[in-house]
């Protein structure tokens, strides 16, 4: 019922006062489910285990789904287009390598960083192109460089790992900023700086706006004069450059760049955009959603290790959760 | 015809959505052999009764009877079993298989023997009892044929076949005619007197008040969910209908209002797509409408994806106010100053899931925003005044578009293209599909915009609009110009006559150099 009612009775509020928060809206809101979800792993896992609510496990945690949820917010940007990008994986890798074996061979700090960002950015937009241009759908055209962008890792190191890299770029991802008595990881601020970037972007520039309305509907946006070809290569991009720094600072917290870092991680990113509620079909998602999607699935990663759970079921117990977590969104969809 | 036995009788069917009553209390009965015409606005409730005879929705209260048995019915593939078959507008057909598998989908005969436990399908039995049910609605289409090969027409009278092959008793078709030429409304005409020489009831929904007075027996009105009216054709005008639909005496239908008509805006030479559109010529003058008049498949809609750079074009100039511009792209059009209101709201003219406000401000973001970014508040008071201005209902600029009955969806998209200030506006089928009221609406903005000094490029198969509110009419042909003709000297039959291709005049117009054809 909530949606027009509410809607009737706030519609003359809403005029005047565009801004004012509605909480039947922010009820409606899908991040409210996740987040839920998410809620209730928390609470259950205090309780639980011992280990579970302690500051070093809870900045364990956010530090290690930092990268996958920075490169989440681009491939977030690219599902709202209805497409995909499934080369993230790789190219968080090869970005992490590049800066690496710049690194090894004596480039200064920012110069390596910005030339593994560079590499993210490159991949992005070639997939863009492929996509637009080269009339390619974009599952092929990113399965494509996903497997081109591992290739070169492996070729370009002969399946070496890359080491010896200085520590003042390992502190990217393992320094630890005291706030308030606490160490907070340094990812963990970078992530949530990206995650209000990707939100500002998507909701108060005329190219988030644009990027909702392509997804939505393609053609009804190109009849209107937009040209939709830039959008897209501009979200490849994003997403390319947004990986990159996914795998800089993944590379930093490791402290090694291995060709096969970040292997399967495309798949990872992906569900933690969908388990946030973004749709596959395009048209809607939230940066919000995202970050709680990613947060569940390294919470689940976590909390099944403390409970001392085999390490080799773990997949099929993420797998599940994925399934159950958009089935409850397909549940509240219908409701309406 | 068959005795007259009520086979359907709904009784008190109400049903509510999220913030209104779709249906209230309706009751709604057909006969064997009877056409019974559904009319209504849109919102009126039309398409979810129907929907919940069909299985689609479950109704909230209410009885139905089928041969005076209550029945309740659980599903689609349930209400199909019962012999109730709905042909919606978009077709339900898998457009790569043929019209054999189509008519047989999900019932398709097996082979005997060891064939029938591999679930092999018996090709040649499927096709030869799929040529049977097309001979029975008088289709001249090969069972083998594929359904992307067949025009709409035909593809309609294959959903009809496929009724009939799960022996339909009640046949529910959703505006059947609204992407039919006139010729083939003929033909579906034709098709329904068959249907109920065999006692099939036939609920025919539909917006065009003269085709209920050529095939129905009976009307049933909705309005607001409730059902105001039900009577036999005799019984029945037009008046007494639209006053039961909108509740108002709607006078001056399709009227336009004269607007003084100025300098040449846009000028259209040669405009060519081999196979589609030959050497189309034309001039529109500041505060013109231009009707463009034809059959379906005359090339109309494809002149003015030409004109809007939505296709490459292979030959053709185009002027604006005396410039020539180059538009090969609908961005390029914009910046030209064309607005282009597409044929299929859903489709093209909107993205439904997004809100009005969106929708409305999509193709001016830019005017609202510095350095890329958006001023919300201008965003909303620009979105805010088109909304009172066109008079658009919905509760609130945050409503998903999806959500809006025809008639303001398409207000909406008309809002996007006039935040553009545009000099030409096409507009393809302005008014189909959209109930009286707003159509009134719609006439009249066009009226408004004309006077304002904006030409109009006005496509549309309803004779009566095309009469009505354009100042010249362009009749195409088979993708040629075969008539430009001032509203002084047009006539419905005149007008029927070029679109039909009966008459070739190509000297209505000295600007146009299209000398290729036979001269009347």
């Amino acid at each position: 019922m909530s949606d027009a009612q509410s809607a009737q009775s706030t519609s003359t509020a809403t005029m005047t006062q565009p801004y004012r928060t509605d909480w039947r809206e922010v009820l409606g809101k899908p991040e409210l489910g996740v987040f839920l979800i998410l809620l209730a792993m928390g609470v259950f896992l205090s309780l639980y285990t011992d280990t579970f609510l302690t500051s070093t496990n809870i900045f364990n945690i956010l530090r290690a789904f930092s990268w996958i949820a920075i490169s989440a917010f681009g491939q977030c940007m690219v599902i709202i287009t209805a497409g995909i990008d499934l080369s993230v994986g790789s190219v968080m890798a090869l970005a992490g390598l590049a800066s690496a074996m710049l690194l090894v061979r004596g480039v200064s700090v920012p110069v390596a960083v910005l030339a593994g960002l560079l590499t993210g950015l490159i991949v992005g937009l070639l997939n863009g192109f492929m996509i637009t241009k080269g009339k390619l759908p974009p599952f092929i055209a990113t399965l494509g460089s996903m497997f081109m962008a591992r290739g070169l890792c492996y070729g370009v190191t002969g399946g070496w790992p890359v080491r010896g890299l200085p520590q003042a770029f390992r502190n990217l991802g393992q320094y630890d900023i005291p706030i308030a008595g606490l160490g907070v990881p340094l990812p963990l601020i970078f992530m949530l700086v990206f995650a209000a970037l990707t939100s500002i972007f998507l909701t108060r520039t005329v190219w988030g706006y644009r990027i909702y309305a392509v997804g939505g509907n393609e053609m009804a946006t190109a009849l209107s004069g937009i040209n939709t070809d830039r959008v897209k290569i501009m979200v490849y991009s994003l997403s390319g450059l947004l990986t990159g720094i996914g795998g800089v600072l993944m590379t930093a917290r490791l402290g090694v760049a291995a060709p096969t870092a970040a292997a399967g991680y495309e798949l990872d990113v992906i569900a933690a955009v969908v388990v946030g509620g973004t749709s596959l079909a395009g048209g809607e998602g939230t940066i919000l959603g995202v970050l709680i999607g990613a947060a569940i699935m390294q919470v689940l990663r976590n909390g099944l290790v403390l409970m001392g759970v085999s390490a080799y079921w773990l997949q099929a117990v993420q797998g599940l959760v994925i399934v159950v977590a958009i089935m409850l969104d397909q549940l509240r969809k219908w409701r309406r | 015809m068959s005795e007259q036995d009520t086979i359907l009788r709904m009784k008190g069917i109400c049903k509510a959505f999220p913030g209104v009553q779709a249906l209230d209390n309706v009751d709604f009965e057909a006969k064997a052999g009877e056409v019974v015409a559904l009319v209504g606005e849109n919102g009126a409730g039309k398409s979810t009764l129907m929907k919940i005879l069909c299985g689609a929705y479950r109704k909230d209260k209410g009885q139905i009877f089928l041969h005076d048995r209550e029945i309740e019915i659980e599903s689609p593939h349930h209400a199909q079993q019962l012999g109730i078959a709905i042909i919606y507008q978009e077709f339900n057909l898998t457009p790569n298989q043929s019209v054999a598998a189509n008519i047989f989908i999900a019932r398709e005969p097996r082979q005997r023997g060891l064939g029938r436990v591999l679930n092999f399908v018996d090709r040649r039995r499927m096709e030869q009892e799929a040529q049977q049910h097309l001979e029975r609605v008088g289709a001249r289409v090969p069972a083998t044929a594929l359904i992307r090969d067949l025009s709409v027409a035909q593809q309609q009278m294959v959903e009809v076949a496929k009724a009939l092959a799960v022996n339909s008793r009640i046949i529910i078709m959703d505006e059947p005619t609204s992407a039919l030429g006139e010729d083939e409304v003929e033909t579906l005409f034709g098709i329904i007197n068959t249907l109920k020489e065999q006692g099939i009831a036939i609920i025919f929904i539909t917006h065009r008040l003269e085709e209920v007075f050529r095939i129905a027996d009976r009307v049933v009105v909705l309005r607001d969910g409730q059902r105001v009216g039900s009577m036999t054709i005799d019984e029945a005008t037009p008046e007494k209908i639209i006053h039961l639909m909108v509740g108002r005496e709607l006078t001056d239908m399709f009227h336009k209002e004269e607007a003084p008509v100025g300098e040449p805006l846009l000028h259209v030479e040669g405009l060519t797509r081999r196979g589609v559109v030959e050497d189309v010529s034309f001039t529109l003058r500041r505060g013109e409408i231009l009707g463009f008049a034809g059959l379906v498949g005359a090339g109309r809609t494809e002149t003015a994806r030409l004109l809007f750079g939505i296709d490459r074009k292979d030959a053709g100039e185009i002027w604006i106010e005396g410039q020539p511009v180059r538009i090969s792209s609908p961005v390029d059009a914009v910046a030209a100053g064309l607005g282009f209101v597409p044929e299929d709201r859903g489709l093209q003219g909107l993205v439904l899931k997004l809100p009005v406000l969106e929708n409305i401000v999509l193709p001016t973001l830019d005017h609202h925003a510095q350095a890329g970014w958006v001023n919300q508040r201008s965003l909303f008071n620009t979105a805010q005044n088109f909304v009172d201005k066109l008079n658009i209902r919905t509760p609130h600029l945050r409503q998903k578009a999806m959500f809006l009955s025809g008639g303001n969806q398409q207000k909406v998209v008309l809002a996007k293209w006039l935040a553009l200030h545009p000099k030409v506006l096409i507009m393809d089928e302005p008014t189909r599909g959209i109930d009286v009221g707003a159509k009134a609406e719609v006439h009249a903005l066009m009226s408004q915009l004309a006077q304002a000094g904006m030409g109009i490029i006005m496509i549309s198969s309803e004779l009566p609009e095309i009469m009505g509110m354009s100042d010249r009419i362009l009749v195409m042909h088979e993708g040629r110009v075969t008539a430009i003709l001032d509203r002084d000297e047009a006539s419905q039959e005149k007008v029927m006559a070029y679109a039909s291709g009966e008459v070739n005049n190509a000297t209505v117009n000295s600007a146009m150099n299209m000398n290729k054809g036979v001269r009347a």
